[in-house]
C-alpha cells in the first residue's frame, strides 16, 4: 500500500511539472516547436557546386559556408533556423516564421567574401552604412587595374590566436597581390578606421559593435582581426579558407508556406485531438466500466507527458507529427486494452479482483513488449530515412512523435494505470465485481 | 468456440485475391504521382485586383492547367500556384496568359524548379525503408520467438501480413487514383510506413498468445492453440483498431484535405491490417507448419469443380 502511495504521488508531481511545462517557458521556449508547415516559413535546398575544390577538403568548405549562410540569417531575426549539411554537397536552410523577398533570398546564397572598406567621403556613393559611418569598398591601383581589398587575397592558412589584450584574434596572411594593395591601402588611410564587411554588413565583435580598427602602420606580409568573440573568430576563420575558394550555391528546392495556414492547422489538429480523446474514454468507460474510467484518467496523463516531452526535447511538431500524436492516442489505449482483456479472463476463472489485476498486467507484458518493440523499429526506420531525404520533415516529424507516443504509452499503462487500479481495490470500489466486468456477473 | 481455423483457406483465398487485385490494379493502373511528389514548377504572384482561390483556380484550369494546386499566402493576394515542370518558355507563357485574364502582377513574383531529383531520392529512400523495415521486424520477431519450433515462420507470416496490408493500401489507392483522381505525396509514403508499423504490432499481439499457449500446453494440436489463440485476443484486436479508426476518423473529419492522403491510407490499412493479423497471418502459420499447401490446391481445385 505504501508503494502505491508513494508511486500516486510521483504520478502526480510527473503530472504536475508536465501541465507546468507546457503552461509555461522552458528552456527559453514559450511554445512548441513548430515545423514549417504550421508556423509557415521559408525552405531553400542548395546544392554546392565542389567541382573545383581539391578533393579532401570538401567537410571544411560546407563548412564554411553554412557559417556563412548562419551570419547571414542571423540579421533576419529567425528564432530557430536550420542549417544542415544533407549528403555531399546540399545544404538545407529553413527559416520559420519568415518571409523574405526574392533579393534577401538571393543574397543568402553568395560565396563567402570579407570586404575591406574605408569612410566614404561626403557625396561618394556608399557601400555599408553603420553606426560608424558611411563606407565604401578599399582600392587600390595594381599594373594600372583598380582592385579592391577583400579576402580573396587571403592565403588560406587563417587561424584563430590568443591576443595580448586577452582576448582572440584572427590571423590571416596577403598572398602576393594582396601585399600591394594592402601596401598602397594602409599606407594611404593611416590613423584612419579601416571597415570590415561581409556582404552587406560590417563584422560583428564580442561587443557587438563593427569591428573597424584604426590603421596604426602600413600593412604588407598580414594582418590580425581583433575583437571578435571566440567562437566568431573561429568561425570566420573557417569560412575564409573555404570563402576564397569559389564555391557557388545552386537552389535545387525551396519553398515557401504562409503562417496563417499553419495557425489554422493547428487549430483544427487541437480539435481532432480533443474528440478523438473524448470519443476514445467513452469506448472505454463503457466498455470496460470502472477498469476503462482509469484508463482515460490515464490517457489525460499521457497526453500532458508526450506534449510536455514535445516541447522539452523538443520535438518539431509539424501536420504529420500531429497526425503522429493523435493516430497515438489511439494505439495509447492498446496497451490498456490487452491489460483489460487479460483481467477479464482471469476474472472469468475465478480469481479475485486483486490477483486478476495483478495476473492480467503480468501475463500482458510480453504481448505489449513485443508488439512495442516492432513499432519502435518502423519509427526509427522512419527519422533515419526521413534525414536522408530534403521534404523529409514529415516523414521524421511523424516518426519521432509516434516513437515518443508509443514509448510514452507503454510507461503509463504499465504503471499508471496499475497504481491507479492497486489503489482502487484497497479503497474496497472493486469489491463490486461489476464494476470491472458486467459478463462476469452475468454469469 | 468459434472454430475458425477450420476456415483457414477460405480466409487464405480471401487476403490472396485481395492482394492480387491491388497488385494488378497497381501494375496496370499505376499510381497518380502528385506535383509535390514528383516534381513540378512553383510561381509566387500578387494581383493587383484581388481575386479569390477559385477565380485563380479557374482560369488556371481553363489555361490547361488544371493539375496545378493553387495555395493562398501571406501576405493577401499573394498565390504559390504549383504545375508540372515547365520550361522557360512555357513559364513565360504561363506569366503572360494569367495576366491577360485577371490583370497585372502586383509587385515582384518568383519561379522555382523542384528538381525531379529529390522527387526519385525520396521515391528510392521510401523503398529503402519498407526494405528495410521488413528485414529488421524478421529479425526481431524470430528472435523474440527464438524458443518456438519455427521461429522463422513467425517472422516470415508477420512480414507477409505487412505487405498484404501495404500492397491493399497501394491497390485502393491505385484504383482510386484511376476513378477520383487521388494522387500520391509523401504524407502518402508516410501513411504506408505508418501502415506497416500498425501492422505488425497487432500480428505480433496475437502470435504472442499462441506462443504463450504453447508453452502452457493448452491443447498438443496446433489447430487448437492458434484457434484459441485468435479467438482469446479477438476482442483485443477490434478494440484496439476500433479506438484507433476513431481517432483517425476525427482527423479526418477536422483537419481536412492537406493530411487527406495521410488519412485514408492510414484507414485502409487499419482495416487491411485487422484482417490479416487475425485472419490471415494465424492461418498462415498453421498451414504453413502443417506443410497443407498440397490440400490448399486440392481444395482450390474441389471448390472449382463444384461451382
Amino acid at each position: 500500500m505504501r508503494r502505491n502511495t508513494l508511486t500516486l504521488i510521483i504520478i502526480l508531481v510527473l503530472f504536475i511539472s508536465s501541465v507546468l511545462a507546457l503552461l509555461f517557458p522552458v528552456l527559453g521556449r514559450q511554445g512548441m516547436r513548430l515545423g514549417l508547415d504550421l508556423q509557415g516559413g521559408l525552405h531553400i535546398l542548395y546544392e554546392a557546386d565542389l567541382s573545383s575544390v581539391e578533393p579532401g577538403t570538401e567537410d571544411e568548405i560546407i563548412e564554411g559556408v553554412m557559417g556563412v549562410l548562419g551570419n547571414r540569417i542571423n540579421p533576419l531575426g529567425v528564432t530557430e533556423p536550420v542549417i544542415q549539411r544533407q549528403g555531399e554537397d546540399r545544404i538545407l536552410v529553413e527559416l520559420p516564421g519568415l518571409s523574405i523577398t526574392d533579393r534577401e533570398k538571393e543574397r543568402l546564397a553568395r560565396v563567402a567574401v570579407l570586404e575591406f572598406g574605408e569612410t566614404a567621403a561626403q557625396g561618394e556613393e556608399a557601400k555599408w552604412e553603420n553606426e560608424l559611418g558611411r563606407w565604401k569598398p578599399a582600392t587600390a591601383e595594381v599594373n594600372g587595374e583598380v582592385k579592391e581589398l577583400t579576402s580573396r587575397y587571403f592565403r588560406q592558412n587563417t587561424y584563430v590566436s590568443p591576443s595580448q589584450a586577452g582576448g582572440v584574434d584572427l590571423v590571416f596572411e596577403w598572398d602576393a597581390e594582396g601585399r600591394v594593395l594592402s601596401e598602397q591601402i594602409t599606407g594611404r588611410l593611416l590613423g584612419q578606421r579601416l571597415g570590415i564587411f561581409e556582404g552587406d554588413t560590417a563584422v560583428m565583435g564580442e561587443d557587438g559593435r563593427p569591428i573597424a580598427p584604426v590603421v596604426q602602420n602600413v600593412i604588407t606580409e598580414g594582418g590580425r582581426i581583433t575583437g571578435l568573440s571566440f567562437t566568431e573568430a573561429n568561425s570566420l576563420s573557417q569560412q575564409l579558407n573555404a570563402g576564397r575558394l569559389p564555391v557557388s550555391l545552386s537552389v535545387l528546392s525551396d519553398e515557401t508556406v504562409s503562417p496563417t495556414l499553419g495557425a489554422n492547422f493547428i487549430n483544427q489538429s487541437i480539435l481532432a485531438g480533443v474528440i478523438g480523446l473524448v470519443l476514445v474514454m467513452l469506448f472505454m468507460i463503457l466498455y470496460y466500466r470502472l477498469p476503462g474510467a482509469l484508463a482515460s484518467l490515464t490517457l489525460v496523463f499521457y497526453g500532458a507527458l508526450v506534449l510536455a516531452l514535445f516541447k522539452m526535447i523538443p520535438v518539431t511538431l509539424t501536420l504529420a507529427g500531429l497526425g503522429g500524436f493523435i493516430l497515438s492516442i489511439g494505439m495509447a489505449v492498446d496497451a490498456n486494452v490487452l491489460i483489460f482483456e487479460r483481467m477479464k479472463e482471469e476474472l472469468r476463472s475465478g480469481r479475485t479482483v486483486g490477483a486478476a489485476i495483478e495476473a492480467g498486467f503480468n501475463r500482458a507484458w510480453n504481448a505489449i513488449r513485443d508488439a512495442n518493440i516492432t513499432t519502435f523499429i518502423v519509427c526509427l526506420i522512419l527519422i533515419w530515412i526521413g534525414s536522408t531525404i530534403d521534404a523529409g520533415a514529415p516523414v521524421q516529424g511523424f516518426g519521432l512523435t509516434l516513437l515518443v507516443g508509443v514509448g510514452v504509452s507503454m510507461f503509463t499503462a504499465i504503471l499508471v494505470t496499475r497504481t491507479f487500479m492497486r489503489l482502487s481495490v484497497h479503497t474496497g470500489l472493486a469489491n463490486r465485481i461489476s464494476l470491472f466486468s458486467p459478463e462476469v456477473r452475468k454469469k | 468456440m468459434l472454430n475458425l481455423t477450420g476456415k483457414r483457406f477460405w480466409f487464405i483465398i480471401i487476403s490472396g485475391i485481395l492482394m492480387l487485385v491491388s497488385l494488378v490494379s497497381l501494375i496496370s493502373l499505376g499510381l497518380k504521382r502528385g506535383v509535390e511528389f514528383s516534381s513540378g514548377s512553383m510561381l509566387t504572384v500578387n494581383f493587383e485586383e484581388e481575386l479569390t482561390q477559385q477565380e485563380v483556380e479557374q482560369a488556371l484550369g481553363e489555361l490547361g492547367y488544371s493539375d496545378s494546386i493553387v495555395q493562398q499566402t501571406q501576405p493577401t493576394g499573394n498565390y504559390i500556384i504549383r504545375t508540372h515542370v515547365l520550361d522557360e518558355n512555357e513559364q513565360t507563357q504561363l506569366k503572360i496568359s494569367l495576366q491577360e485574364r485577371l490583370g497585372n502582377f502586383a509587385g515582384e513574383f518568383s519561379f522555382r524548379r523542384v528538381s525531379p531529383m529529390i522527387a526519385t531520392e525520396t521515391s528510392r529512400s521510401a523503398s529503402i525503408a519498407v526494405a528495410v523495415a521488413a528485414l529488421g521486424i524478421l529479425l526481431y520477431v524470430t528472435w523474440a520467438f527464438r524458443r518456438m519450433p519455427k521461429p522463422f515462420h513467425y517472422g516470415t507470416c508477420a512480414i507477409v501480413a505487412l505487405v498484404h496490408d501495404a500492397l491493399i493500401a497501394l491497390g485502393v489507392f491505385s484504383i482510386f487514383g484511376a476513378i477520383l483522381g487521388w494522387e500520391i505525396n509523401l504524407m502518402f509514403i508516410t501513411g504506408i510506413l505508418a501502415v506497416i508499423g500498425y501492422s505488425v504490432n497487432n500480428t505480433v499481439v496475437i502470435f504472442d498468445r499462441i506462443r504463450e499457449n504453447l508453452i502452457l500446453g493448452i491443447s498438443p494440436d496446433f489447430e487448437t492453440v492458434v484457434n484459441r489463440s485468435v479467438v482469446d485476443t479477438m476482442a483485443r484486436s477490434l478494440n484496439t483498431s476500433l479506438t484507433t479508426l476513431v481517432v483517425v476518423l476525427a482527423l479526418l473529419l477536422f483537419v481536412g484535405a492537406s493530411i487527406q492522403n495521410f488519412v485514408i491510407v492510414l484507414i485502409i490499412g487499419i482495416i487491411a491490417g485487422t484482417f490479416s493479423s487475425v485472419f490471415f497471418a494465424p492461418m498462415l502459420l498453421l498451414v504453413w507448419d502443417r506443410n497443407e499447401w498440397k490440400n490448399f490446391w486440392r481444395w482450390l481445385s474441389f471448390r472449382r469443380v463444384t461451382s
